[in-house]
């Protein structure tokens, strides 16, 4: 009850900064700005305590970003793509001769990919095969190569051929002990358990440099609204 | 020992408050604490001074949303500054369904500093499309096969700027600013199979996963999170490329004092941990 007390004037602590800036400084006259502040405040509120602002502001984030990405799809794949070279510009026609090649060109992935609607039906399902077979197949044939050459051969390359120096011993000395830790065929003792060892400590830094990055980056999403309450929104920072 | 018990079985909401008092209070007293530039972020600033004015372009890939806004956008305000004012030609793309917008947005931002720059002669804005692979691998053969059109409907032969480009050969640098794993479909096809130079400004949360394709040498250079963007913006304030608002920069404080912050709860948790776990092995009573 005593930290609840304690909770509730620390909120109100902040709230009343927020109020005082509002006084001191100079808010926006834009109704969205103010509409974006007033949602991101809602989004906060979930801090103290699930709420009806924090499930409203949620709720109308998921829906504008799916309603936008399909829209967007919509009218750069759809209406780019199939719609208007079918109807509006009429690509297959060239020097006022129907072209059958270019005509296919159109209609054929646009069948494939509506055949990818077929899972919304219980009879007709297994269509999706035919488009998810093109797509794997397809995908793969072009990417395996190139995937081979950036991801392995290259990485495999820089540490094979690096330069005497202390930061380069400790990652071959890295690269080589996460290598053993996840070499499972032998049992991990005596100089293998104790290269495996090395290896976890190498993959626990590893971890830690991410970590220590994902500190960073969620604390730059609160500076970036942050930013926007107190500049865009309180006018109280230049 | 009560102090360690209340410790861990302190509310959670007392740190959130104390992460948001540790980032508000910055932005109210700055502290202008030193701000160092890395080489990832100096070879990508070297990178694109190294494309001749007028030169051949560099594409920037806004492949983000505006959930990682934050850390991206001041890295293209960056780079749009620093190619407007030097005249350096740029080609704006989206292989990411709300990074058109975001690419649209910073136009809008940046664009009123330089009313001198024309859509199809300094910059081509050439939106979304989907089909991640495909689009990358359609700009090694033709651009004009993934993008007939600017994002504006223009056909690219009719824009003054797109004459003479083709593919990557007539492609500078690409910079790919990413809030997802898109860099990685560009170095496989863009950087393995075609050889174009690369460079990316990526969020925090995923630098630690790009650094093996910067030090072999797969990326040019690299901005990571807020940090990345801050070191950009003091590196084309140095060369007197702009005077405007640096938005990271303003962030790093804050930053600064969020970390520490957290390092601290970090060591006063473990400190809490240890103590009551070797107090209970003691056999003593919780709480005494």
């Amino acid at each position: 009850m005593k930290e609840r007390k304690g909770l509730i004037i620390g909120s109100v602590i902040m709230i009343a900064i927020f109020v005082l800036m509002f006084i001191k400084g100079e808010p926006s006259k834009s109704i969205m700005v103010w509409i974006a502040a007033i949602l991101t405040l809602s989004i906060y509120s979930f801090l103290y305590k699930d709420n009806v602002f924090y499930k409203f502001a949620e709720h109308l984030f998921v829906g504008v970003s799916v309603g936008y990405s399909v829209s967007v799809v919509w009218q750069n794949a759809f209406i780019r793509r199939v719609f208007d070279p079918l109807f509006i510009t009429r690509t297959y026609i060239v020097n006022d001769k129907f072209s059958l090649y270019l005509f296919l060109g159109i209609v054929i992935p646009t069948l494939l990919g509506l055949l990818m609607l077929s899972i919304f039906t219980k009879k007709q399902a297994w269509l999706i095969r035919i488009p998810i077979a093109f797509v794997v197949g397809s995908y793969a044939g072009m990417g395996i190569a190139p995937s081979f050459q950036a991801n392995i051969f290259e990485q495999t390359r820089s540490t094979l051929y690096v330069t005497l120096s202390i930061s380069a011993s400790i990652m071959i000395v890295g690269v080589i002990s996460t290598l053993v830790y996840f070499f499972f065929s032998k049992e991990h003792k005596g100089l293998l358990g104790k290269t495996a060892n090395l290896g976890i400590w190498f993959i626990m830094i590893a971890f830690g440099a991410s970590f220590g990055y994902t500190v960073m980056a969620r604390i730059s999403l609160l500076i970036g609204r942050m930013q926007f309450l107190l500049h865009d929104w309180l006018g109280v920072i230049k | 020992m009560r102090f360690w018990e209340k410790v861990m079985k302190l509310d959670r909401r007392w740190i959130f408050l104390l992460i948001g008092l540790a980032v508000l209070i910055p932005f109210l007293k700055p502290l202008k604490l030193p701000l160092t530039i890395t080489k990832p972020a100096k070879d990508v600033f070297d990178a694109v001074e190294n494309i001749p004015p007028e030169g051949p372009p560099l594409l920037i890939a806004t492949d983000y949303a505006p959930s990682t806004a934050p850390e991206l956008d001041p890295m293209l305000y960056a780079l749009l500054r620093q190619c407007f004012t030097s005249k350096r030609r740029v080609i704006l793309l989206a292989l990411y369904p709300q990074g058109a917008g975001m690419a649209q947005a910073g136009l809008d931002f940046i664009l009123p500093e330089f009313p001198e720059a024309k859509s199809g002669v300094d910059y081509v804005f050439l939106g979304y499309q989907p089909g991640i692979q495909a689009i990358v691998m359609y700009i090694g053969e033709d651009v004009r096969l993934a993008f007939p059109t600017d994002a504006y409907g223009i056909p690219l032969d009719s824009l003054p700027m797109m004459k003479n480009i083709r593919n990557y050969d007539d492609i500078a640098l690409i910079i790919d600013l990413a809030g997802s794993s898109i860099p990685i479909t560009w170095v496989t096809y863009a950087v393995a199979r075609y050889g174009e130079l690369m460079a990316v400004g990526v969020t925090a949360v995923s630098a630690a996963q790009y650094y093996p394709y910067l030090d072999s040498g797969q990326f040019v250079g690299m901005l990571g999170g807020l940090k990345g963007a801050a070191e950009y913006e003091k590196l084309i304030k140095q060369k007197g490329y702009t005077k405007a608002r640096e938005i990271a920069t303003i962030g790093m404080d804050a930053q600064s004092i969020a970390h520490l912050v957290i390092l601290f709860l970090i060591i006063i948790g473990n400190i809490a941990f240890f103590a009551s776990k070797s107090h209970k092995k003691k056999g003593g009573p919780i709480g005494s």
